[in-house]
């Protein structure tokens, strides 16, 4: 007869005290919640929280709270600290550090939204008004930057395509652009003259990207409100991109028919396109795509993982580029 | 100050840096990408002792700072220290220690490459700055010194090609590099001019 061993656990087998003692509280609150009567669908919480966050008005932090739970990958999450602290920003400085140390100019409450352009309802909304009755869900996405380096983030958010539904896009409507706030008072480095950026930071993304499911506009980080230095109070996340399409602090969504210019492919429209998907075949001329370095790492470990094509999500957005030059259309 | 505590001081002083960043490594306390911190940190400060080299002469002449000629050759090889860091740390934790995809990083990145002769002129210079090889050499001392000019360049030119969102750090370099060598190209016609107004005229 075999007799089969005990495998030790890996250390991501392993539920951490933390974590492990938050689910009895969970648990309590859950019976506290169950003893008033409360409805089942007030259980639903992200599963990822941090003890702290941002200071946030108190009707987002409990749809914040409220947020349906998201599917973990196995791959480990990047720590709260370093999602936090290692930002690109460029509003608030050129360091990684600045952000987390400057953004704290950056008033994100009250927030307001211009929706403009091809849509048969435009307006200019308050940022309650555009997430009232949407329920806020949980992405645990990997986000991976064009300098090579990536992390895994847990986003709350809701699908992009929710928000623009809502708005009716006319048939004209082939692109979606979106702006950050230019504000020189909130934004102290938009008064730089050395800047590459012209302000104000701009990305776009085409018609079927914007609507596609995993495409979402985040307002929360690690089950907190987001942080100024994390694009604060509404940013984009695509997945499948590099970082820098995730625009952060959305003032304007307009819906256009041209293809939108956008703020990198400006600057060096050689080493940034408007498609930026992630594909380790098409380097930036000034570094090589085929492989990112998973944050945090240390001297000793640099935590080199190959990149994938369109960062892992291909199974679910290849087909938007089917027939398209990849090399080209960079 | 006597030149003997003068250069324990400098040398002391030049090391903070390197002994800065040794604690922060030890306490693992240069963020969630250390390895960038260490070869960015390095970088600038082998760029800082090779701009303070150089500026060692015109410090001599515009504000007669005789003394500072003697601790030339320290700072130039604390320029090499940093840069060979630099180097290394780039090597060893940012590609790490991948020598083939290094290979290939050398020749496809015009930003990297620069700095591979950059690296090559600070060595020799380093592996001659001593009594030694200065009487060796002899005349073609001077000449093959003369070649921290072009390291300066492409140093500078490493920092250039490496610019995204902002100038800042370029400009701030090609200030300090093109003050320091225009110097240099204003002494070298200001002399030619004194030595022909001192040539007597020929007569037809």
């Amino acid at each position: 007869m075999r007799i089969t061993r005990f495998k030790t656990p890996t250390a991501s087998e392993i539920t951490p005290e933390a974590i492990y003692l938050k689910r009895r509280e969970f648990m309590a609150a859950g019976a506290t919640l169950g003893a008033m009567g409360l409805s089942p669908s007030s259980w639903a919480a992200p599963s990822q929280l941090n003890a702290d966050g941002p200071a946030a008005p108190p009707w987002l932090q409990n749809k914040i709270a409220h947020a349906k739970p998201g599917k973990a990958l196995s791959e480990a999450l990047t720590p709260y600290k370093d999602a936090t602290h290692y930002n690109n920003f460029y509003e608030f400085g050129y360091d990684k550090s600045d952000p987390a140390a400057k953004a704290n100019t950056l008033k994100p409450h009250p927030w307001q939204v211009e929706i403009a352009g091809e849509v048969a309802k435009p307006g200019k909304f308050n940022l309650e008004d555009l997430l009232a009755g949407v329920d806020l869900e949980e992405r645990i996405y990997r986000l991976r930057c064009v300098e090579a380096w990536s992390m895994v983030l847990p986003w709350v958010g809701f699908p992009l395509v929710d928000l623009l539904k809502r708005f009716e896009p006319t048939s004209k409507a082939k692109y979606v652009a979106f702006t950050t706030l230019e504000d020189k008072q909130q934004m102290p480095e938009q008064k730089s003259a050395l800047s590459t950026i012209r302000w104000p930071y701009s990305e776009g993304l085409r018609i079927d990207e914007a609507t596609h499911p995993l495409c979402i506009l985040a307002v929360g980080l690690y089950g907190r409100a987001l942080p100024n230095q994390n694009g604060a109070p509404l940013r984009l996340v695509v997945p499948w991109k590099y970082g820098f399409k995730s625009i952060k602090s959305i003032v304007k969504i307009t819906l256009m028919e041209q293809q939108p210019k956008t703020s990198w492919s400006q600057i060096a429209p050689k080493e940034y396109g408007f498609f930026a998907n992630v594909n380790p075949k098409v380097d930036h001329p000034r570094w090589s795509q085929a492989k990112e370095r998973r944050l945090p790492n240390s001297l000793l470990n640099p935590n080199i993982v190959a990149t994938t094509p369109f960062n892992g999500y291909g199974e679910e957005v290849a087909s938007l580029y089917a027939g398209m030059d990849l090399t080209r259309y960079f | 100050m006597p030149p003997l505590s003068r250069r324990l001081c400098l040398f002391c002083l030049a090391l903070l840096p390197c002994l800065w960043l040794a604690f922060k490594v030890i306490q693992n306390d240069l963020g969630p990408e250390p390895a960038k911190t260490l070869v960015h940190f390095t970088g600038q400060w082998a760029f800082n002792f090779l701009c303070l080299t150089l500026a060692v002469t015109p410090f001599k002449r515009w504000l007669h700072w005789r003394w500072l000629q003697t601790h030339r050759r320290m700072l130039g090889l604390f320029a090499l220290f940093y840069a060979c860091l630099h180097a290394i740390g780039y090597a060893l934790f940012l590609l790490g220690a991948d020598w083939k995809g290094m290979g290939a990083e050398l020749i496809n990145r015009p930003y990297i490459t620069v700095s591979i002769p950059a690296l090559i002129i600070l060595i020799a210079l380093g592996a001659t700055s001593f009594q030694f090889a200065i009487k060796a050499l002899g005349k073609n001392w001077q000449r093959l010194h003369y070649s921290i000019y072009a390291a300066a360049l492409l140093a500078w030119l490493h920092v250039v090609w490496q610019v995204r969102a902002s100038y800042f750090d370029a400009a701030k370099f090609g200030v300090i590099i093109g003050v320091l060598l225009l110097t240099r190209v204003y002494w070298h016609y200001q002399k030619q001019r004194t030595v022909a107004a001192k040539q007597p005229h020929k007569q037809e």
